[in-house]
């Protein structure tokens, strides 16, 4: 048999229906939906008199425009309230199991699929939200799909896809102390740009990556579509099998053993082909740090601000102009001259405890700079907030100035009240740095959780390579 | 689904590269329960100073694109979030084709639902005709899904390709879900037969479920509850 590539299993053990000429008919294994993608579809359901195929793989989270404190009181924002009942009802309706924004289980719709359980390896998940692709990381065929197809999987439990090309990205030897997953992945996008991998499935893969932890291999998938790719995969391996053993929604025992068994047969055949394969070295990654208004706009924090003068293509000298008008940054600045206002911790890209606990780690013992407006952590699930708190990472946080929230998608989209003022920086360890992203106006430069925390401690980007908590520590 | 065969109109320049598709409609309009209405919201931290006032640089609030139906762009068009409000804005403003080097795969795909048609056309093609909109003013194209042309009344004229079987749900304007329910019978049966087999699916611990019989009312601030 021809050796196929991990997208390509699982696509064959997926395919109900095939003909030629014709995009096949794709079963889904799992259907995530959260309040702001899904009242269109309800109410299209509604209309055509269709009814939810199968309630029992569709589960749904608040996310998007919750509050991250003060729960308990009355909703300051009426239309945010009219979609979190929407959600309520139509899942009431349909028999949908949801997590509202009172469950202990609530959180980024992206970081509790992996914590309960309900992302296995081998599946097909699909969510309305690009970030999707997240949980790839698990060896599962994960991407983000519009309002019309959240409908489609509610009344068919399929979709009809075309077959993406492959890219392999192999990051060869061991990353730096300090350097971490989000950085690996803003190199790449580097690398291979914000359109590099349209039109392609990537498939992760290396040393440095195989090195990471669940967490930390999350964060990869999670940009995945920042460089234009719908999903990105990881192959499941005992790190995988040891982080799902135990979860809720996870058979048990001897059951456990058979999903092991299948889940190791899934990884790319030795030999599988790739429309496209990338290289890169681990050792050169340095800690990341976008200056314009795209993740493909990033350097290392050792760098400058670019010239725009220095892009050939006019189009792209005509893009820098622009972010950098936009961003209010001159060219030839040092990256660890930029002063921040805000800095938030949080998102499905970085907020789970891996990510906390790397934050407070630089944080312990020391103070958010005087000129700092706002620190913000805000876990990515209330099971992470709990976890952290009973490690008493709240209280260093707290201590060091930044404010401890409740789970949300929060200041990454600035959907609910946290948002970033116009004309203000950010430090913020989201994914997407486009304007008005986190606030109308409001300057975002993405980076890792330790340099987000080491940019509130100083007050402008510094290299965490250089700090003696991380050089002995991380990795 | 409006279905698209052939479409003349006037043809918008929007002269920047990976437009996003929070530029597209910014996350505040992300909070609506209909499709409806989304063209007021279209590009709207650029379309609009402080009060919804219309920002007289915005290519779009130029008196000589009003109107435009056809939206010129760049490459990598619709980048980012899924937010299928981004083609609900572009067709309730008006605009029935797109035409751009290339598009983000899920705006693409998002198009298609929507009764739009997203054109790619190479970088050299595009070109040329975003000195031909900025030339003439009322500069028109038409957009012809049936014999896959783009043309001008001068004489200009470019092929373009989709794939067949999106061309064909657009032009009948298929429902295709619709299509999908045809197939009830291979769904039932790939359900019996899958390979991960129905023990993947078991809730095994159902303590983390929340309780399913009420549904929480959400108090507002100024009194009141929803009707839940």
């Amino acid at each position: 048999m021809t050796p196929r590539t991990m997208y390509e299993k699982i696509w064959d053990a997926h395919v109900v229906r095939e003909s030629p000429g014709e995009p096949s008919l794709i079963y889904i294994d799992r259907h995530l939906i959260h309040e702001g993608t899904s009242p269109q579809a309800f109410a299209g359901l509604r209309a055509a008199g269709r009814k939810v195929r199968r309630p029992d793989l569709t589960f749904a989270v608040m996310d998007h425009s919750v509050p991250t404190k003060d729960r308990h009181l009355p909703l300051v924002d009426q239309v945010a309230a009219a979609q979190f009942e929407a959600l309520e009802r139509n899942c009431r309706e349909h028999g949908i199991t949801l997590f509202n924004m009172f469950s202990r289980n609530q959180g980024i719709v992206h970081i509790i699929g992996p914590e309960l359980g309900l992302t296995q390896p081998g599946q097909t998940i699909v969510c309305g939200d690009s970030h999707t692709s997240t949980h790839g990381a698990f060896g599962t065929l994960a991407f983000g799909i519009g309002t019309s197809e959240v409908e489609h999987v509610l009344a068919t439990q399929c979709l009809p896809q075309f077959k993406s090309k492959t890219m392999l990205v192999r990051v060869n030897g061991r990353c730096r102390p300090g350097i971490t997953a989000k950085d690996i992945i803003l190199s790449i996008i580097g690398r291979i740009g914000i359109a590099g991998g349209t039109g392609h499935v990537i498939e992760y893969a290396g040393e440095a990556i195989r090195a990471l932890s669940m967490e930390g291999r999350m964060t990869v998938c999670n940009m995945s579509i920042e460089a234009g790719a719908r999903a990105g995969m990881i192959a499941p391996d005992e790190t995988t099998f040891a982080y799902l053993e135990g979860r809720p929604f996870l058979p048990r025992g001897k059951d456990f053993q058979v999903a092991v068994d299948y889940w190791k047969t899934i990884a790319s055949d030795a030999g599988a082909q790739y429309d496209r394969v990338v290289e890169l070295v681990a050792d050169d990654i340095a800690p990341q740090v976008t200056w314009g208004t795209n993740p493909g706009m990033v350097t290392d924090v050792t760098g400058k601000v670019p010239d725009p003068a220095s892009f050939a293509d006019p189009v792209d000298r005509k893009a820098a102009e622009r972010a950098l008008e936009y961003m209010g940054l001159v060219p030839g600045t040092p990256i660890q001259e930029i002063p921040i206002d805000r800095v938030f911790i949080g998102s499905c890209t970085n907020s789970r405890l891996e990510d906390l606990r790397l934050a407070a780690r630089v944080v312990a013992g020391k103070r958010v700079a005087p000129s700092i407006k706002q620190a913000l952590v805000v876990p990515g699930s209330m099971v992470v907030k709990a976890q952290a708190e009973k490690e008493g990472l709240d209280k260093i946080f707290r201590e060091a100035g930044f404010e401890w929230r409740d789970a949300g998608c929060s200041m990454c989209i600035g959907m609910n009240a946290d948002v970033l003022p116009s004309g203000e920086r950010s430090a913020s360890t989201s994914n997407r740095n486009f304007e008005g992203r986190q606030g109308k106006g409001g300057r975002t430069h993405l980076v890792s959780p330790m340099m987000a925390a080491a940019a509130a401690i100083a007050g402008h980007f510094v290299d965490i390579r250089d700090w003696p908590e991380v050089r002995t520590a991380v990795q | 689904m409006q279905p698209f065969t052939k479409h003349t109109g006037l043809v918008a320049p929007l002269d920047r590269v990976n437009v996003d598709t929070d530029q597209i409609v910014p996350k505040q309009f992300l909070k609506a329960l209909t499709r409806e209405g989304f063209g007021r919201t279209l590009f709207y931290d650029w379309r609009y100073l402080p009060g919804e006032k219309p920002n007289p640089d915005f290519v779009l609030n130029w008196p000589r694109y009003r109107g435009a139906s056809i939206l010129l762009t760049r490459s990598n068009f619709g980048c980012g979030s899924s937010r299928e409000h981004a083609p609900w804005a572009l067709l309730d403003y008006g605009f029935r084709a797109i035409i751009a080097p290339s598009y983000a795969d899920i705006f693409y795909n998002n198009c298609f639902k929507n009764g739009i048609l997203p054109v790619v056309l190479p970088d050299a093609h595009v070109d040329e005709l975003f000195r031909r909109t900025q030339q003439r003013e009322g500069y028109r194209l038409t957009v012809d899904l049936e014999d896959l042309t783009v043309s001008d009344d001068s004489g200009w004229r470019q092929p373009f390709q989709v794939d067949a079987f999106r061309r064909e749900c657009l032009l009948k304007g298929w429902d295709d879900i619709g299509l999908t329910l045809r197939f009830e019978e291979q769904i039932a049966e790939y359900e019996r037969r899958h390979p991960v087999s129905a023990r993947m699916y078991e809730k095994v611990d159902a303590t983390v479920l929340p309780p399913q019989e009420s549904i929480h009312r959400y108090k507002r601030l100024g009194g009141g509850e929803g009707e839940a």
